[in-house]
């Protein structure tokens, strides 16, 4: 089904969303990716605050490539999830409620996401040029030091994305393999 | 005896790297169309289009295909007779590589240590692999390899008994692993033969060949054939989300090998498999 929304991703919009959805999403999201992932990560296991608020936020795991003067962001896809699965369950606890990256998630993931409330988007890998399009403003606001890997907030408007896995734990990646290889007699 | 100009080098490189990351080969290009055509899954179709979309704004508006714009891999032929002239081959090509991702705009995605992971800030170091020709050509290949697939490769010490079959077990094990993770739809490149380490460069060689040639050799040919076939079985899909096009095509290359071995390399990369070459 399709369905626009807006963040901040609450707990009654993620309930709406299941696997298989068709969503395009408006509002602000954060990027980070592994070494904006492990420094908040470490900080918070010292008790220190991200230096984001993370309450019903949505993080965008992408590493932009530089933006030429009069472009908001170079090309802006995906990258693997599961490089932040040993991350991600610390950091929904902390409020994170909603994730875009490409491919699989663990089972800890998994069990993360249905305790917190958390939906994984799956953006179209290696369609950053095309992505780049829903991107509206962009601004580093931690981490600057960390260059592509510095934590964005990004305004978005209609980012094209697929549910994956929702939070009562429907995995699209294994349902709809699953179900073309019945329909198309490959069982 | 030809002479070639360090500074013909780095011009060079630097073209090269920004035009692969922009567009791809008309083969390439070539192939996802068809796919797009001929996938039955409604989602797969509709990643398809976004793909074909993605390449085209990619190339009118001069953004990278994807963000990722990997680390640089470049294959050097070298011939004997080529003089070098204005400093070292080795230096004009990672600099035409810095050249070309500062101002090409494309993400330095290269840390000094692996360990401590401090970024270079520049792209470089490429990994280059030269050969030596016979004549006065040379020839650089540079190929952009994005690590969200090259992450899902994997290299097989198979044994001379697990024959055909094990070849055939160990690419499907590896494509089925790399499910969504490498952004499907693949391009397949394997290296069977040689020893650990050459087996491995020629996957990644593979990757370049064109994919309207096929192997020379007729029995790799319809190896290559019968993988893809029973690759694209998997319903895997484009996106990993279910569809006949897993991947768009399995690129063979072979080497003699020792009595005792079958070393295998599956060199797995996405649809943006670029590269862009230049003889001098
Ligand atoms: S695997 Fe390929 S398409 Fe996917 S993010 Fe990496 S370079 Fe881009």
């Amino acid at each position: 089904m399709e369905k626009h929304i807006k963040t901040p991703m609450t707990k009654e919009i993620i309930e709406n969303l299941h696997a298989g959805d068709y969503v395009y999403i408006t509002g602000t999201i954060y990027t980070a990716r592994d070494a904006a992932h492990k420094r908040m990560y470490d900080a918070m296991l010292e008790g220190k605050e991200p230096p984001v608020d993370l309450k019903n936020a949505v993080i965008y795991y992408l590493g932009p490539t530089p933006a030429k003067e009069g472009q908001v962001i170079g090309s802006a896809g995906p990258t693997t999830s599961s490089r932040m699965d040993k991350y991600a369950p610390l950091l929904m606890e902390h409020g994170v409620s909603g994730m875009i990256g490409k491919g699989k998630r663990s089972l800890a993931v998994q069990e993360a996401m249905k305790k917190n409330t958390c939906v994984y988007f799956a953006a179209v890998g290696g369609a950053g040029a095309l992505l780049s399009k829903c991107i509206k403003r962009a601004e580093v606001i931690a981490y600057a030091d960390l260059g592509t890997e510095a934590i964005r907030k990004l305004e978005v408007e209609d980012l094209p994305v697929i549910v994956v896995i929702d939070s009562s734990g429907n995995n699209l990646y294994e349902t709809a393999v699953h179900d073309y290889r019945i329909t198309h007699g490959l069982e | 005896m030809k002479t070639i100009h360090t500074d013909t080098v780095i011009e060079a490189v630097k073209q090269m790297c920004i035009e692969a990351n922009l567009q791809l080969s008309p083969d390439m290009k070539a192939v996802i169309a068809k796919a797009k055509q001929e996938e039955d899954s409604t989602l797969g179709k509709q990643i398809l289009g976004q793909l074909c979309e993605n390449l085209e704004i990619a190339a009118k508006e001069q953004i990278p295909i994807c963000q990722d714009t990997g680390m640089t891999i470049v294959f050097v032929r070298f011939g004997q007779d080529v003089h070098i002239e204005g400093g070292g081959l080795e230096d004009a090509i990672q600099e035409g590589v810095r050249q070309g991702y500062r101002d090409g705009y494309l993400r330095k995605s290269v840390v000094r240590d692996p360990l401590i992971r401090e970024n270079t800030g520049d792209n470089t170091p490429a990994i280059i692999h030269y050969e030596v020709i016979p004549g006065d050509t040379m020839e650089i290949l540079i190929v952009p390899k994005g690590f969200g697939s090259e992450n899902m490769s994997r290299i097989f010490m198979l044994k001379p008994a697990d024959g055909i079959e094990g070849v055939k077990a160990a690419v499907l094990q590896t494509v089925q692993e790399a499910g969504p993770n490498a952004c499907p739809p693949m391009v397949v490149g394997i290296g069977l033969g040689g020893d650990f380490e050459k087996c491995a460069i020629l996957a990644k060689k593979a990757l370049t060949r064109s994919l309207d040639e096929g192997s020379p050799l007729p029995h790799i040919r319809k190896l290559e054939e019968d993988l893809l076939k029973e690759i694209n079985a998997s319903g895997i899909g484009p996106g990993g989300l279910g569809g006949k096009t897993t991947a768009l095509a399995v690129n063979i290359e072979t080497f003699p090998t020792h009595i005792a071995g079958m070393p295998l390399a599956v060199n797995i990369c996405c649809h943006v498999n670029r590269h862009s070459k230049r003889v001098f």
